[in-house]
Parts: C-alpha cells; structure tokens; sequence
C-alpha cells in the first residue's frame, strides 16, 4: 500500500478547502472499492487522502421533482430503497447486479461516477434515465449530464478542486418501461462483457415517443447509443422495428477486447443485448400503460 | 500516525496506526485476530469478509481509519462464550466446509444476512453469498448450512 496523510473534513466546505489546497496531490475517498485498489497497485500514489464519510450533506435519498442521491448513498443501499424501486427502477436492478454484497455495501454511487470506469453498471442505468451529476467547488455548484461526464478511460470532466455531491434522477415519463441486461458468460460478480440499459416511452398510439440506450463496459466511456434512439422515436414498439434498430449501436460503441471477450464477440453481444433490452423495456412500458 | 478507536467484538479498542493501514493488516497484525483471511485481496474473493457495523465489507479493501467510531465483528467474535453461534453449529453439522480458508467469510456473510433477513429464500441466500468464494466443497453445503441455521432460529 502507498503512503499517505490521511484528512478527514466534517463538512462540505472543509473538504472543498482541503481539495482547493493539495488538489494534484489528494485523492477523495468514499467506499474505497475504487481507490484502495489502484493504490494497492501504486496506479495512484496521492500523498493526501481525503476522506469523505462524515460529511452529512452527502448522505441521504429525497423524492423532489423525481429523486435526489446524495453522492455518498451506496449501492446496497440502492439497492434495496424502496423510494429507488419506486421512481428508479432500473437503478435498483442495476445496483442489484454491481460485484458483490460487500462491493455494494462499501461503494458509492457517486464514487462509481467520479471514479470514471467505463465498465460500472450503473453509469448506463443513469443516462437512460437522463441522471445528473451535481458537483461543486469553492467557487459554485454545476449539473452536469451523466452522458456527457466520462471523457475517456477513467476520465471525467470534473476538475481537481470538484466534488461529486449529488445525483439527480428526473420525474420518468409516463408509460415508460425500463430493462438492465449485464452479459457475464464467466462468473456473476465480474465487470460485464457488455451491459445495457434501456428505457422506452409510449405514446398513446402505442408507438414510441421516445427511447434511450445506453451502454457500459463497450467503450473507453459509458456510451448512449443515440443512432438506436433517434431510429425508433415514433416508430411501433413491435419485435421487428426493435430488432432492426438494434445493430445501429455497433457505431456507437468501440469495445477492447479482453478475456471477457474479443472485440468481435463484444459487438455481436452489444447487438443482441440491446434488443433484448429493448424487448423487455417495450413490453414494461406497454404494462404500464 | 493516528489513534482509532472502535468497538472490536463488542470490546472497546484504542490503537494508534498508520494512516494507510488496511483493516485487515490492522485486525490480523496488530490485534491478532487471524480468523480473518486475506486471500486475493482486490476485494474479490470474500475470504476477509468482517461486519462493519453489521454490514459486510471486504477487510482487504477497508482502510483501518474508516473503522473508527465504529463497531467490528470478526469470526473470533461471535460464539457466544463456549457455545458457537447457530451458524457455525449449522457449518458443522452440515460439512458447509473442507479447508476452511473461506469459513469466517462464508459466516460472517451468512450471519449479515440472517440478521437482515431471517427466512431468505434459497434464492436470496445464492444473491447475498455469491461472492463468498470456496475452491474446495463446491456451495451446496454452503448453502444448506445457512439455510438449516435459518430454519433453526
């Protein structure tokens, strides 16, 4: 393991004054499933660490114009939250299939975001559900879209001195559904080969009035699959329209082939789970209609 | 350096440590509590499985800080006296394991579980334990051991 000082701020505004101070040499810490790995592997050698699970205004989950996470709730927590399964579904069956119980209890949600792994499952979860990230420095507080955070292989747009404080996650449309598929031929508690997350809204037609398809683990960054999306907005909901707009995502994603799979395979099964979870959203939202 | 202090099966603790000191060096080295396993220590396996105010968490990726303030149980610190805990009876009685490497995790996970959820269904008992790695024994009697223990209570 590393070396490093260890801080503790008991409050928001302490903790953006120590990051303000020590920025390039400090690393914040929530679950630490993230961090204390990479420095284990000395990938990250901050000489602070800077923890962040006294701070009270990070803690908590409110129903206010859809939902509000505190960035420090864990995914366990999630999980389970009967507000979550309530007005975000598809976040708790995300959670539900992130690592293990214990990788769930100790990570937070706004670490899987700040940490920038494009292999996460719950960054795809939130951008079908058009989520947002609040984050805030010394000098002011800004939401950013979760599909435009991740700016490359665990890179984010937040800046040195930021802090993830909160996720929001707007009022769903009315008669939508929603799917999570996270493809693991090897065992369950591993990274997806490909994950998808769906969301479709009806119209009262029957046809769709709007679709999101975003993607983990398929790129150097969760990826939302916008060419899929804009090829069924006022399409039918049918097996067939879903399934032809499915291989649209091959150009959207640009996947690494690794032991999970080649880049090949990775393709084929990123085509075959987005109709899959296209399906399963369509047939959600016809239910809930 | 710094002094934690916590509630260590149920004893209160103050120690000074190291600032990256890791639970499971800090349970293991310092207080030489070595029921607790480290195996492949990325958090993967859930040999060093300890309860975190009730929670389990991988002890491999804890830092020892964030244990402070807070209550730790560990495999040592669940018997009751000379009279194990209904898991580990129920482990026993039902072969739930061969080397024993994977036991106190295996436990600790399974007691974690019974005390959120008393009755799981199998079904929830394979969710919540599907981390907990064993090489030797295969998880039917695993399985069967936390189920008969929840049967038992």
């Amino acid at each position: 393991m590393v070396p490093f000082t260890y801080l503790e701020p008991a409050s928001l505004d302490e903790a953006l004054a120590l990051l303000a101070e020590h920025g390039e040499d400090a690393k914040l810490i929530a679950g630490g499933t993230g961090l204390v790995n990479l420095m284990k592997q000395r990938l990250v050698r901050p000489d602070f660490v800077i923890g962040l699970r006294a701070i009270r205004a990070l803690a908590g989950i409110s129903e206010k114009d859809g939902l509000r996470i505190g960035a420090l709730a864990t995914i366990q927590s999630l999980e389970v939250s009967e507000l979550v399964r309530r007005h975000a579904p598809l976040l708790a069956e995300a959670c539900g299939h992130v690592a293990t119980v214990r990788v769930r209890s100790m990570a937070t949600l706004g670490g899987a975001m700040a940490h920038g792994d494009p292999n996460l499952d719950t960054p795809p979860a939130l951008i079908a559900m058009d989520g947002q990230i609040v984050a805030r420095t010394r000098r002011g507080e800004r939401t950013i879209p979760v599909d435009r955070f991740f700016t490359g292989y665990f890179g984010t747009v937040l800046e040195r001195d930021e802090i993830v404080t909160e996720l929001l996650i707007p009022k769903q449309p009315a008669g939508s559904g929603t799917a999570f598929l996270k493809f693991l031929p090897a065992t369950q508690d591993d990274y997806a080969t490909v994950s998808v997350a769906t969301r479709i809204a009806l119209g009262a037609d029957g046809t769709i009035r709007e679709a999101r398809v975003a993607l983990g683990a398929a790129a150097m960054v969760p990826v939302r699959a916008r060419m899929v999306e804009a090829a069924l907005s006022g399409k039918a909901s049918d097996e067939k329209t879903l399934g032809d707009a499915a291989p649209l995502v091959v150009d959207a994603i640009d996947p690494i082939a690794d032991f999970r799979g080649s880049a090949e395979y990775k393709r084929e099964m990123a085509v075959v789970h987005v109709r899959r979870a296209l399906v399963e959203a369509a047939a959600k939202a016809k239910e809930a209609r | 350096m710094r002094t934690i202090k916590l509630t260590l099966n149920g004893t209160s603790v103050s120690r000074e440590i190291e600032d990256n000191r890791l639970l499971v060096e800090f349970l293991r080295e310092d207080m030489k509590l070595t029921g607790t396993k480290e195996s492949c220590g990325v958090g993967v396996c859930g040999a060093c499985t300890v309860l975190l105010d009730g929670t389990p968490i991988s002890a491999c990726l804890a830092l020892a800080v964030h244990a402070d303030g807070r209550a730790v149980t560990t495999i040592e610190g669940i018997a009751d006296g000379d009279r194990l805990h209904p898991l580990q009876e129920s482990f026993l009685r039902h072969g739930g394991f061969q080397c024993g490497i994977c036991t106190p995790g295996q436990i600790l996970a399974a007691k974690a579980l019974l005390d959120a959820n008393p009755h799981p269904t199998r079904a929830e008992i394979q969710h919540w334990m599907m981390g907990n790695l064993c090489r030797c024994t295969g998880y039917y009697k695993i399985i069967e051991s936390i189920a008969a223990a929840a049967g038992a209570e």
